[in-house]
């Protein structure tokens, strides 16, 4: 619709223009995370990370050789030369010789301190100080050196944070454990559901429809109601706080939605085909596993990244049904809010931590966006 | 045990056994219940056919039953009854609601879950429906709903962190990592420690849900946009409609259908909003809500007779929407 009549180019800028601004709202508070996990904690508490970019200035005071050392003759007068960065190189992008006006001369440029002294720095940090005996003696001259450092960024935060063991810092362990609650409460579910699905989708039986009805109210009930029953519930039946419970607990909060996006959309599958191979004397278990459930492979891909982010994205449950008070099962969204606890200024730990916790459901994200789509407009479309 | 090992054996033991179950029960009920065959061949298949729905149902139906549906009777009876030391219950009647009600933090939670209410399904909706229509317009337009989409992976948790290093404050005078007090200083403004000014740091939070629902609008929206049929726009635009016409006039009330649903998810996704509060203020500076009142009630105060009629009020605000979509549910099916 873009070359018919009644749109103007100038609208058209328009769009370009504020859809730049949506993502770049959207993208820049990620980004800074991203950014900071890789600079130094004195970078991050010494600028902003959108700085970080960018070459910065900064000004370090440096001071001459010594006088009574260095100084050597010259004519009537003293002189004392070197290089202010020593060994370690730079480039001087201006420099002063008080602290008042510490940009004061360029490179190369030479600065009249009064009296017949002068101070010349060139661009490489060489220099050169010229005076009377009077003047060139104590010790060595202050001279303040604007420099620019390039971007600079380390990897040392996520080494510190994924392999040091550090008992506070460490996320290895959490993130073990996040995976080891994710997998198994992801697959349980969508199991028990596909079979429940093609009851309600393909079986006539009386009730079905109250069935139904009851699945579509349970899909928002909220788990907060189910936090103490369930924990009694577990203490009473021996599960008590552990991988168990955590996993049972993701199963039953998970199949509403499982059920509902199932069935919905083995619904949609052609009847010829299920009727045919019932002709064909083909039993339900046949039907179901042989044709309904290969066929029903875009819903149980949706469902399973819904299932998957949920669980690997979820603290509530974690911390009620999984974290006992030994800490050794500790998840990383709990990880993390021990961090912002503790350790609420070092947001070099935080960021890494975070970003780790993060990189795992961007990355599932990205590669099956496809599905996920599929599956919210099944979810919530009808 | 190593708890990786134990994952493994879970996973196998669980669809093992869910599979070994539907199996059995499937071939028990066919061969040795109603074998198909005999005298009573006819008679025994439709009996089959009778138990076999229950056959596939009854796992999810334990579990629904077990995990969801009998936690609301038994959160119900808890938050009539008080717990006794040392075991038992005895019946407390509306006390644990009057003794809630009576509490100033519960006042504010229940306050600011109403702000959050208004504000979070609105804006998010509103963003989600701009990006829709934005984006559908572009050429890049998949990459950009590709970025908008993108929080909607991010753990709240994870959200927490990354805003808060937005709102970050240092004192007046020293650097800002901050990007809000960067800008506000760049503008000439004094930094301020967003997440502490009470009322307002309401919304600062709120902007984190925003920024994670709007994907979700956004997708959403951007496919009923899709569906609308062409002939309307056009028909517009022959009579002369400019594109603000055209959009708010003829696109947004044929979608009106399908912005309800958004609202409405998103409002059950406030309703139950809990980790970004416990995360970045933890109710502190008046920004409780109610599911984090809940958990401090449950499991920092142990009152669970409090908490659990904190816990009902949550439901009670969502049956109004449950009870909708099973209306709407059932007028499908027929």
């Amino acid at each position: 619709m873009d070359n018919i009549a009644g749109t103007k180019s100038g609208l058209s800028w328009a769009v370009q223009i504020s859809t730049i601004l949506l993502v770049l709202l959207w993208l820049f508070p990620t980004v800074g995370l991203l950014v900071s996990s890789f600079r130094t904690a004195d970078q991050i508490s010494a600028t902003g990370w959108w700085k970080a970019l960018f070459p910065t200035e900064q000004v370090v005071q440096y001071r001459t050789d010594d006088p009574d050392d260095a100084r050597v003759a010259d004519g009537s007068g003293f002189v004392v030369s070197g290089n202010l960065f020593g060994e370690e190189g730079g480039s001087v992008k201006a420099f002063g010789v008080t602290s008042r006006d510490v940009g004061a001369f360029g490179p190369g440029d030479t600065a009249d301190m009064g009296e017949g002294e002068s101070m010349t720095v060139e661009e490489d940090g060489s220099y050169t100080w010229r005076g009377n005996d009077d003047q060139i003696s104590g010790r060595g001259q202050r001279v303040f050196v604007t420099t620019t450092t390039p971007p600079e960024f380390t990897t040392a935060n996520y080494e510190r944070v994924l392999f040091s063991g550090d008992r506070t810092d460490s996320m290895a362990k959490a993130f073990f454990n996040t995976l080891t609650v994710t997998i198994p409460a992801t697959i349980i579910p969508i199991l028990i559901a596909a079979f429940a699905a093609y009851a309600l989708a393909w079986m006539d039986f009386p009730g079905r429809a109250l069935l139904i009805a009851a699945i579509v109210a349970l899909l928002v009930v909220p788990l907060q109601l189910a936090l103490i029953p369930l924990l009694k519930l577990h203490n009473e039946v021996g599960i008590g706080k552990g991988y168990l419970g955590v996993w049972l607990a993701h199963t039953g909060f998970g199949l509403p939605l499982a059920i509902y996006l199932l069935r919905n959309y083995m619904v949609g599958l052609p009847r010829d085909i299920i009727e045919n191979a019932k002709v064909d004397g083909a039993t339900d278990f046949q039907i179901f596993t042989k044709i309904v459930l290969p066929l029903s492979f875009p819903a149980l891909a949706s469902f399973a990244i819904f299932q998957f982010l949920w669980t690997w994205n979820d603290l509530l449950v974690a911390l009620v049904f999984l974290i006992d008070s030994s800490g050794d099962t500790t998840v990383m969204t709990r990880q993390i809010v021990e961090l912002l606890g503790t350790r609420g200024g070092n947001w070099e730990i935080l960021a890494t931590a975070a970003f780790v916790s993060i990189a795992v459901p961007l990355c599932v994200f990205f590669a099956m966006q496809r599905f996920l789509v599929r599956g919210l407009l099944a979810g919530s479309v009808k | 045990m190593h708890p990786a090992l134990q994952g493994v054996i879970t996973i196998i033991v669980g669809v093992g056994g869910c599979v070994a179950y539907f199996y059995f029960s499937n071939l028990f009920l066919d061969k040795v219940l109603y074998p198909a065959r005999g005298p009573n061949a006819g008679r025994n298949i439709n009996r089959a056919n009778l138990i076999r729905p229950w056959l596939f149902l009854a796992p999810a139906v334990l579990a629904l039953g077990l995990y969801l549906a009998y936690p609301v009777v038994e959160t119900l009876r808890l938050s009539l009854t008080n717990r006794l030391p040392g075991g038992g219950y005895e019946w407390a009647g509306l006390e644990n609601y009057s003794q809630m009600v009576a509490d100033p933090k519960f006042g504010e939670a229940l306050f600011n879950n109403m702000l959050w209410l208004f504000v979070v399904p609105a804006l998010s909706t509103a963003f989600g429906l701009l990006a829709a229509q934005l984006t559908d317009r572009i050429k890049w337009g998949a990459v950009a709903k590709s970025i908008i989409f993108m929080p909607m992976a991010i753990s709240f948790v994870g959200a927490a962190v990354i805003w808060k290093l937005v709102y970050d404050y240092r004192a007046a005078g020293e650097e800002q990592i901050g990007v809000l007090n960067a800008i506000v200083v760049s503008l000439g403004g004094e930094p301020t420690a967003w997440l502490t000014v009470p009322f307002w740091n309401n919304f600062f939070l709120m902007a984190v849900l925003i920024w994670i629902q709007t994907g979700f609008a956004m997708v959403i929206l951007s496919a009923a946009l899709r569906g609308i049929p062409e002939e309307t726009v056009e028909a517009a635009i022959v009579d002369g409609a400019n594109p603000f016409q055209i959009f708010f006039k003829i696109k947004v009330p044929q979608i009106m259908g399908t912005i309800v649903v958004v609202w409405t998810t998103i409002t059950i996704v406030v309703l139950k909003i809990f980790d970004i509060v416990f995360a970045m203020t933890n109710g502190q500076w008046e920004t409780q809500v109610l599911a984090n009142y809940m958990y401090d009630k449950l499991f920092r105060a142990n009152d669970w007779g409090v908490g659990s009629a904190s816990a009902m009020v949550i439901m009670l605000l969502v049956t109004p929407i449950l009870v909708w979509n099973v209306y709407n549910a059932r007028k499908e099916m027929r």
